[in-house]
């Protein structure tokens, strides 16, 4: 009986527990802060969880700080990831170059700062830029070089903060790019060859538009851990000094849990949802028209 | 063959007993010590488990190892959970929201948070609870009840008071002949001529930090002759005075103060300080111990304390209280709760956490006391009696007081930056009068 009910609804059984996962932790959440960011809900204000129409978003509107929050998330992603990128296909293309030895210590090794917990790399590198007691400008005054003040200025703090996300994020870059460079047909680069083509020609003109589909996943994929950055800014700045370092996320989390405004939060986070998924939908279809 | 019982067998059937006796439910009275110290009409509480949630403080680690003598008296369980400030503000926040905390008792910060929990009702007024005439609630100082007394409702009982005061090397203003500054004028002319910027001294250091700076800098505004808002609600942070007061502090931090000063919060600028590379410092009383405790400080005996300088209106400090103890109102245990926050408050534990483990706290009878006050330095003391009329706020009073320091530590940042303050502090203005509406 039970048997003949389940062979009959194995396709909706079998799924089934996927499925309730799914709705529950993905779009269940989803839907209640879209709910969220069209009510009041607010601690300080003492509101209830009630419906104000749009009133969150046209707020957003004339917010400067969230605006002030788009650009630092807009200028932060762009700085981290063009610089990522270029480095991170450089490196991959030196690993690749030639065999050597050592060539996989190597690789292990640049692949190190992957592995470590980016509050414990934010606290590392916090203790590092301090202006006064850190490594970075004891050893930049020894050598008689101006000691700039780095997350603790401004104008510095984007760029600094950038410098870390490098330096922890560009062998995740390196890795996509050689496992493509390996998965690579040998016969367009023979050919190349033969034919008298430079190292720069065969590069600009065989590898790296041959290597363009894996270079714009592993775009995408820091695209997205770029401006969703969280630890490493929360952990060394807080979005500070003043606000020239509160992205998006940053802001978020402050008018949640520190201001309890929930609604105005949610508000928030529904943009960054709109404006990830939009520039990934972008990025997957331009990828399957470069494919054909 | 001889089949030895092996010894896991054993385990699990204590174990399986064990669980079982757990499962089974036991009459609270039948868990207190069955010693016979006391009758059980003594402890009417016992078995009793309260779950007390409070932050990484000197109080708690002064508490902490009396709580087996509360335990033993009344055989009441105590659980002590601490966090950092800003992850204990979460945490309540979060179980409070949700509805099924099983908090009893907790530390409130009553000028950051009192307001909002109290709007939502997750503070249980403790004046019936501290009523008993034995507790002598009177004894308690008005203004640290003031400050944790929200629209009528005793939310907390204050166990830690603070005050700001000036902390200064001894050896640099004699050095440079110069006598303690009594005034912010002497204050900024004795942080200019203590500046050698080549040596890495610095004249002053301070709060820089966006948020963090505002409880500080409270005193350089009311000492200029400014507040946060004015009697009709109407906010003043670009009033003249006001304008004077951030241009004060901004200028004395961008031009005597040491690098990076923008992110430090007091355990950086204490550090600059206890490393002897500042010569004046304006903070908490609280924290002298980072300052004048030899082990954490290379300048220990080098450091003197002062009573705020005064500007054009005098010398006007904060003195407030910084933490309480307060019980969640919809806590299972009330009484017993109780029970827990009028020891945990009373003269004779205040008289130890006060007197031997040096957390200021808020009974007078225990500042009269020598042993109450054997624990400070004599110029601490001294200072900080002087500090007793301060007012009772170190921050705007609103509901959304961390935005409200936003607000205004944004502009004191974009000074202290060397930007256009007076447009900031009229940009600040607007937005924290749209908050003080927001909230009428």
């Amino acid at each position: 009986m039970i048997t003949r009910f389940i062979d009959r609804h194995q396709r909706w059984l079998f799924p089934a527990p996927a499925v309730i996962f799914v709705v529950l932790m993905m779009v269940f959440p989803l839907g209640y802060t879209l709910w969220n960011s069209f009510s009041g809900w607010s601690l300080t204000a003492g509101r209830p969880n009630t419906f104000i129409g749009p009133q969150n978003y046209i707020a957003l509107m004339t917010d400067g700080r969230f605006w002030n929050a788009v650009w630092n998330t807009l200028y932060f992603t762009a700085l981290a990831m063009s610089v990522e990128l270029v480095l991170g296909v450089a490196i991959a293309l030196l690993l690749d170059a030639k065999d050597y030895r050592g060539k996989r210590v190597v690789t292990s090794i640049l692949l190190l700062p992957m592995m470590a917990t980016p509050v414990a790399v934010a606290m590392v590198w916090l203790l590092m830029f301090e202006p006064t007691a850190g490594v970075i400008n004891f050893v930049l005054g020894e050598v008689g070089l101006p000691k700039p003040l780095w997350i603790a200025g401004s104008n510095s703090v984007i760029p600094s903060l950038v410098l870390v996300d490098v330096w922890e994020w560009t062998p995740l870059i390196t890795l996509i790019v050689l496992a493509g460079l390996a998965g690579l047909p040998s016969e367009p680069f023979e050919a190349a060859r033969v034919d008298g083509a430079s190292y720069w020609q065969i590069l600009g003109r065989v590898t790296l538009p041959m290597l363009l589909p894996t270079i714009s996943v592993a775009g995408l994929l820091r695209f997205i851990d770029c401006i969703k950055t969280f630890d490493i800014i929360y952990g060394m700045t807080g979005g500070g000094p003043g606000f020239s370092s509160e992205t998006l996320n940053i802001y978020t989390y402050n008018q949640a849990f520190y201001y309890f405004n929930f609604g105005y939060a949610s508000a928030l986070l529904v943009i960054f949802f709109t404006i990830v998924t939009g520039i990934s939908l972008l990025v997957t279809y331009s990828r399957r028209r470069l494919e054909v | 063959m001889h089949v030895k019982k092996p010894w896991y067998v054993l385990v699990t059937v204590v174990m399986l007993v064990a669980m079982l006796a757990g499962c089974t439910p036991v009459a609270p009275a039948a868990q207190a010590p069955a010693g016979g110290e006391a009758a059980a009409g003594d402890m009417p509480y016992a078995g009793t488990t309260l779950r007390l949630v409070g932050a990484n403080h000197p109080w708690q680690v002064a508490i902490t190892p009396l709580l087996a003598e509360f335990e033993a008296a009344t055989g009441i369980k105590v659980n002590f959970e601490a966090y950092g400030e800003d992850q204990l503000n979460q945490r309540l926040t979060t179980e409070f929201t949700a509805g099924s905390s099983d908090i009893d008792v907790f530390m409130q910060r009553p000028l950051q948070e009192a307001r909002v929990m109290q709007m939502n009702g997750w503070y249980e007024d403790l004046a019936a609870c501290v009523s008993d005439p034995d507790y002598d609630f009177e004894d308690l100082a008005d203004g640290a009840v003031g400050t944790t007394t929200v629209n009528g409702v005793l939310t907390g009982i204050p166990i830690v008071t603070e005050q700001e005061v000036l902390y200064y090397r001894k050896d640099l203003l004699e050095a440079a002949g110069l006598s303690v500054p009594t005034t912010l004028d002497e204050l900024k002319a004795a942080a200019e001529a203590l500046t050698d910027k080549d040596n890495e001294m610095y004249g002053f250091v301070a709060r820089g930090q966006r948020s963090p700076l505002v409880t500080q800098f409270s005193s350089f505004l009311y000492s200029m002759g400014g507040d946060w808002f004015d009697e009709n609600r109407q906010a003043t942070i670009n009033t003249p005075e006001a304008l004077a007061a951030i241009d004060l502090y901004a200028t004395m931090l961008r031009e005597y103060g040491p690098p990076g000063v923008l992110n430090m919060s007091w355990p950086q600028a204490v550090a600059i300080f206890a490393q002897g590379n500042a010569a004046l410092y304006t903070d908490a009383s609280s924290i002298y111990a980072n300052v004048l405790d030899p082990e954490l400080s290379t300048v220990a005996d080098k450091t003197g304390v002062a009573v705020f300088p005064a500007g054009p209106a005098g010398s006007i400090m904060y003195n407030v209280t910084s933490w309480g103890l307060a019980m969640y109102s919809g806590s299972q245990n009330k009484d017993a709760a109780c029970e827990f926050i009028k020891w945990a408050t009373s003269k004779e534990i205040v008289l130890k956490t006060q007197g031997e483990g040096a957390v200021p706290g808020a009974r007078e009878s225990v500042w009269a006391d020598p042993a109450g006050a054997a624990a400070f330095p004599a110029d601490w003391v001294e200072a900080v009696a002087a500090s007793a009329n301060g007012r009772g706020y170190d921050r705007p009073l609103v509901t959304a007081v961390t935005e409200a320091r936003d607000i205004i530590g944004g502009a004191v940042n974009v000074a202290i930056e060397g930007g256009d303050f007076t447009a900031a502090a009229n940009e600040a203005n607007a937005q924290f009068q749209a908050l003080l509406d927001s909230e009428q």
